[in-house]
């Protein structure tokens, strides 16, 4: 038996919208044959969360936007997140992309970095054969639906050999609750490149509910470096999904910086798939949970790859009534030898109403290997509170240092520093400092 | 005003055992300190419940500075007022380095407005861990994070020196020091007397007063000050050991708070 299930997006209303943006025909193709499949799958299965009881009909209507060419014109939201003399640049405002920028530089390496429905239309060849590669549209429900529901998003492709030195940054932006908001990124980092790419995503002014289903996708070819941060940072209104996906070809290596200080519910998988041999993955995440929020952070390293590494750190302070569940799996397939794979997820509990699940998980089916983890649930150390306050310091700048300092680790491997300082004030606002 | 310390009739208990059994103890500035006694008899205690360790609980008697009672304040308000405690257990905290953290203990007490400027604070804390011989990356360093036992107890008395207090407690200052660092905290110490700040050092061993020349001595049995007298009841026990004065008080066992044999 099949169950019927209601989607919150039509068929007629994909193709409407894909014919406002003039799209390819076989993206639109795949668009519908993502929603059909949509309608047969069943909703992702995150650890001790049910999803069935979130309401995640926000997808809201494809709406265009306008296009500028000047940062003058850009939301306010988002220009306090733009690096001060960054050349590569993209804002995505609600539906769709208004400002691109690539300096004349990355250019001439023929390096690519511009919205994914451009990039469709221009690099059909590359996108056509990358995007759902990494996050399949056939996962789950939500995948599919992104597949059916995407827009606007990044494209960046880096040529074989080009190694650069700066960070691209992109910024998405809701603040339209009527407008869907389903960016997609596929980095495609050829062999033996290197690059940092940097986010933020942000909501401001919304009036109602926002879905934000989104997906990204790495490809870290042979001997390619990616270092990805991102930092999520949307108001109560919003319920953010999110799947990362990376995978990496021989000898490639991933490194994930992830800053999960929603306001809202969230579910967020950041995952690496190092099918390659000799391949390295690193995952550092921090989260802060407040209020009433739901919380599921997913930390996941697949090893396919002989030699194969990855490590996995989370550290999430919990506060008033927040309720997380934080996974780390690390899977070994057969054949992965001298594998290892190591994960810690660490939580702080500031609130007695707080929840947080710390579920460290090895799937090893290969004997050659390593493998380890750790994992603690924890308060603030009322040794640490004394010692502090015996030099003068008083108990809530105690407090407060313990808590920067628990998750300082992971706030100085960030690459910009303007996402750093940024980072810290959203640490202070999430604490209710 | 001239420092004045005084602890009187300083009971106090933990998880209900009552440890200290009436301590009397009057310091001025400029004086030293030692209190000895072999272990288990209250000493740390005495440390800890003045300080205010969350753990212990005082329940009888003051300790005054100046005319105020440290028991009535909080542990940060205590050090504010002037007391410092060098621990035998210092905590490690990961994430704050020491001198984010020690710029914050001087900036609490210089009050908002008028915290002190990096470049002077910089300058100060260098010249301070020179005196003591520390390698210069301490500063950096996560809070006593991976220090070992010397590295640490020079770290708490970099931070005396910082936090210029007026009562230095030192708890076993000298345990786990080999020699030359026993010298180098020693010096630390010797540097800091001065006619406002008085020192109370315990110990049990005699071997840290070969470095710093006490006042007074005080000798803690069963929780309490059995025995007070000059450097020279010190000098009497590093040659004869505790048991004469067990013998002349009539004690078998020392300590207290401790398990009965039956």
């Amino acid at each position: 038996m099949t169950l019927q299930t209601i989607l919150p997006v039509q068929a007629a209303q994909i193709k409407e919208w894909a014919e406002a943006r003039g799209e390819a025909a076989w993206l639109t193709e795949r668009r519908l044959q993502a929603l059909e499949l949509a309608a047969s799958l069943e909703l992702p299965k995150p650890e001790k969360t049910k999803l069935d009881r979130w309401d995640l009909s926000a997808y809201g209507a494809f709406k265009s936007v306008a296009k500028t060419a000047s940062r003058e014109e850009l939301p306010a939201a988002t220009k306090e997140f733009i690096e001060e003399g960054t050349h590569n640049l993209i804002v995505q405002h609600n539906s769709g992309v208004v400002y691109t920028e690539l300096s004349e530089e990355l250019r001439a390496k023929g390096v690519i970095f511009t919205d994914l429905e451009t990039a469709a239309r221009e690099h059909e060849v590359l996108v056509k054969k990358h995007l759902g590669t990494a996050v399949k549209t056939s996962e789950h429900q939500v995948s599919a639906l992104h597949y059916a529901a995407w827009t606007g998003g990044v494209f960046l492709y880096v040529p074989k050999n080009v190694e650069l030195e700066v960070p691209l940054q992109a910024v998405f932006l809701t603040d339209d609750a009527s407008a869907t908001f389903a960016p997609h990124i596929l980095v495609v980092a050829d062999a033996n490149s290197r690059v940092t790419y940097v986010d933020n995503y942000v909501s401001t002014g919304l009036d109602g509910k926002v879905l934000h289903n989104g997906v990204v996708e790495v490809i870290a070819l042979d001997g390619a470096k990616v270092q990805y941060a991102t930092v999520h940072q949307f108001g109560k209104e919003v319920t953010d999904l999110s799947y990362r996906r990376a995978l990496l070809s021989n000898d490639a290596d991933i490194e994930w910086i992830v800053g999960e200080m929603n306001d809202g519910d969230t579910i967020a998988d950041t995952a690496t798939s190092l099918n390659g041999n000799g391949t390295h993955s690193d995952a550092k995440i921090i989260a802060i949970g407040s209020g009433t929020q739901k919380l599921n952070f997913t930390t996941r390293a697949v090893h396919f790859g002989k030699s194969s590494e990855s490590d996995m750190f989370t550290r999430a302070v919990m506060r008033e009534e927040a309720q997380s569940i934080i996974n780390g799996i690390t899977k070994i397939e057969h054949g992965a030898t001298k594998a290892n794979g190591q994960q810690t997820e660490k939580v702080l509990m500031l609130s007695p109403a707080a929840r947080g699940d710390a579920n460290p998980i090895l799937l090893i089916d290969e004997d050659d290997v390593m493998a380890g983890h750790a994992a603690s649930v924890g308060k603030v150390n009322p040794e640490q509170v004394y010692y502090l306050m015996s030099r003068g310091i008083s108990k809530t700048d105690a407090e407060r240092l313990i808590i920067y300092g628990f998750l300082a680790p992971i706030i100085a491997e960030i690459p910009l520093e303007l996402l750093r300082t940024r980072l810290q004030r959203i640490v202070e606002r999430k604490l209710g400092q | 005003m001239a420092t004045k310390f005084v602890i009187e009739g300083l009971k106090a208990e933990i998880e209900g055992k009552e440890i200290l059994k009436g301590i009397n103890l009057e310091m001025n500035g400029g004086e030293i300190h030692a209190i000895m006694g072999p272990n288990g008899t209250g000493k740390s205690t005495l440390a800890s419940a003045l300080m205010g360790h969350p753990k212990y609980e005082v329940t009888e008697g003051s300790a005054t500075l100046n005319g105020e009672d440290v028991l009535e304040m909080g542990v940060d308000e205590r050090a504010l007022a002037g007391l410092f405690l060098a621990m035998q257990y210092p905590s490690e905290i990961a994430g704050v380095t020491n001198s984010d953290f020690l710029r914050s203990a001087i900036n609490a007490r210089r009050g908002e407005g008028n915290e002190i400027s990096l470049i002077k604070f910089i300058r100060q804390m260098e010249s301070s861990m020179k005196g003591l011989e520390m390698n210069p990356e301490f500063a950096h360093r996560y809070l006593n994070e991976g220090f070992s036992g010397g590295e640490k107890k020079r770290n708490e008395i970099l931070q005396m020196m910082m936090l210029d207090p007026k009562v230095v407690i030192l708890d076993e200052i000298d345990s786990g020091l080999d020699i030359d660092a026993l010298r180098i905290v020693a010096n630390g110490v010797n540097e800091m007397k001065n006619e406002d700040r008085g020192f109370l050092i315990i110990t049990h061993y005699q071997r840290l007063l070969n470095y710093i020349t006490p006042d007074f001595v005080h000798v803690m049995m069963q929780g309490r000050i059995v025995k007070s007298g000059g450097p020279e009841l010190a000098a009497r026990l590093e040659q004869d050991g505790y048991d004469w004065i067990k013998e002349e008080l009539g004690i078998t066992d020392e300590t207290v708070g401790q398990e009965q044999e039956a």
